[in-house]
């Protein structure tokens, strides 16, 4: 084989690779846009009036999803199923951002933290690597985390609309996440970047329980609940 | 409705409150708490942990191909200096052997694992071993090898896995193939690295009043770099990087030529090793700042 038949013939594994490459791109913008739809919807709890729609909001962010899963159904047609990370870096942003709004929906809704195994189900995707598709573990905190910081900002909103009994629940939900995350043995990647910013979450909300609990307004919000 | 959700929450507060006084009193301890949180975070420990492991021992195997892969392409430049060039070859030839054993123990590692996933840990000697592999090749045959010579010599027969076999698979398949595919990006940039080895050897050899190597040098790396200008910038970011270095190689064997051509008729040849043994000196340091 000669020099330039060598090189040729790399080109054309190139240009081929960078095809597959601009269809994931096209894919992954619409997908961020369908994410950044739901975000615009679930950002509404956090004025006043929002705290009384939480339900019917995550009910149009479910129907939301359903686009999202067709997306990414689209996207596991637009390269070979064994190279995933190949192709990696293009969702992983978006899926990321996916994985926040699929954990904030199932905290608005039920106050727990989703399972990785809920996650993929909602967003229409694998669990193992194995069967396909899939939402890597390292994804999935990132999407832990992210919520973390959106919960933090969720207590401080939900004084300014006088639930006071909000935060306390928020404060005992980000300890238990906080205590998790400091089980794991970080690699000082991008995902130990954002658990280090954890702490001020869990700061923040601790200083907004404080508030609280100094002018007995959880005391007061206990008395009305016997009421 | 609502003050009533909200009391709940109270009451769900207190509850956990006075769990998670406890949780800090033994954390210390022991760390088994029923909640199903910590309980996910173990699993995600354990997962991350092999994970990393893993990654952490692919970049140890990278390592030491790479420096397996420097020693024979210094053991390779000494052919320009020594009367037998077969014993250079086939000793050249025993240590990419081992290299290639290393490379097996990639194969294992990322056994049926996306290759991707952990591409980055081994690239740097999958690269280094390129080069040294398309060097010998250079050396022996003048000529730049394929892709798929070099992915022919990365099949690995095992036979070590008899317990595998023997716990419910058929015993058919007592010995296992495993392969190791170059990605066409590691072959590039590997051969990118080459050039830069093959500037050194034509400055060498005419010390050693070889006179037609640097020709034969300098016609493959023009061809080399006609490969690389045609792939451009189509190319991922490291080849355009290395596209100068590729130049200025190509211009010092060029350079060499000229020389070569314009004072080989005055210059005796064995005053012509010192005009080109301070040359080389020059590019060295060169390189050293580069």
């Amino acid at each position: 084989m000669s020099v330039t038949e060598m090189f040729s013939y790399i080109q054309g594994f190139l240009s081929a690779d960078q095809e597959i490459r601009e269809d994931i791109r096209k894919v992954v913008q619409v997908l961020e846009q369908t994410a950044r739809e739901i975000l615009t919807l679930l950002q509404s709890v956090h004025q006043p009036s929002g705290f009384k729609e939480i339900p019917s909001k995550c009910t149009k962010a479910r129907e939301l999803f359903c686009t999202v899963r067709t997306h990414l159904g689209e996207l596991k047609t637009k390269f070979p199923v064994e190279q995933y990370y190949r192709f990696h870096e293009h969702w992983r942003f978006v899926l990321q951002r996916l994985a926040f709004l699929a954990a904030f929906l199932v905290y608005l809704e039920s106050e727990s933290l989703v399972t990785r195994e809920e996650v993929a189900q909602i967003l229409g995707i694998e669990v193992v690597r194995e069967k396909g598709f899939h939402l890597d573990v390292e994804d999935y905190l990132a999407g832990v985390l992210i919520m973390a910081s959106e919960l933090s900002r969720l207590a401080v909103n939900s004084v300014t609309a006088g639930d006071y009994s909000r935060p306390l629940r928020i404060s005992n939900f980000i300890n238990q996440l906080d205590s998790g995350f400091r089980l794991l043995n970080l690699k000082n990647d991008p995902l130990r970047k954002r658990y280090d910013g954890l702490k001020y979450d869990v700061k923040k909300i601790e200083e907004v329980v404080y508030d609280l609990s100094i002018r007995g307004l959880t005391k007061e919000q206990e008395a009305q609940g016997e009421k | 409705m609502m003050i009533k959700h909200e009391g709940e929450g109270c009451s769900r507060r207190k509850k956990t409150d006075s769990a998670q006084k406890t949780d800090n009193c033994d954390s210390n301890l022991t760390v088994n708490l029923p909640s199903p949180v910590i309980a996910a975070f173990k699993v995600f420990q354990l997962e991350l942990d092999t994970k990393h492991d893993k990654y952490e021992r692919l970049v140890k195997l990278s390592r030491d191909i790479t420096i397996d892969s420097k020693r024979t392409i210094f053991l390779l430049h000494r052919v320009t200096s020594v009367p037998d060039v077969e014993e250079v070859l086939t000793e050249a030839d025993v240590k990419l052997d081992g290299v290639r054993q290393k490379i097996g123990m990639i194969a294992e590692e990322i056994r049926g694992e996306d290759l991707y996933q952990f591409h980055r840990a081994f690239t740097p000697g999958i690269q280094e071993y390129v080069e040294a592999v398309s060097f010998h090749h250079f050396i022996k045959h003048r000529t730049l090898i394929s892709l798929e010579e070099i992915n022919a010599k990365l099949v690995f027969v095992k036979d070590s896995d008899a317990k595998e076999t023997a716990e419910g698979q058929q015993p058919i398949g007592a010995q296992q193939v495993l392969t190791f595919q170059v990605t066409p990006t590691d072959y590039l940039l590997g051969v990118a690295d080459l050039t830069g080895e093959l500037m050194r050897m034509c400055i060498s050899s005419v010390g050693n009043g070889d006179m037609d190597t640097p020709f034969q040098v300098s016609m493959f790396l023009r061809q080399i770099h006609d490969g690389f200008s045609y792939i451009g910038n189509t190319g991922p970011y490291e080849v355009s990087k290395k596209l100068h270095t590729l130049r200025q190689s190509l211009s010092k064997v060029e350079d060499a030529c000229y020389t070569l051509k314009v004072r080989g008729s005055e210059i005796p040849k064995h005053m012509l090793a010192d005009v080109f043994s301070s040359r080389t000196s020059m590019i060295d340091q060169d390189e050293g700042v580069a």
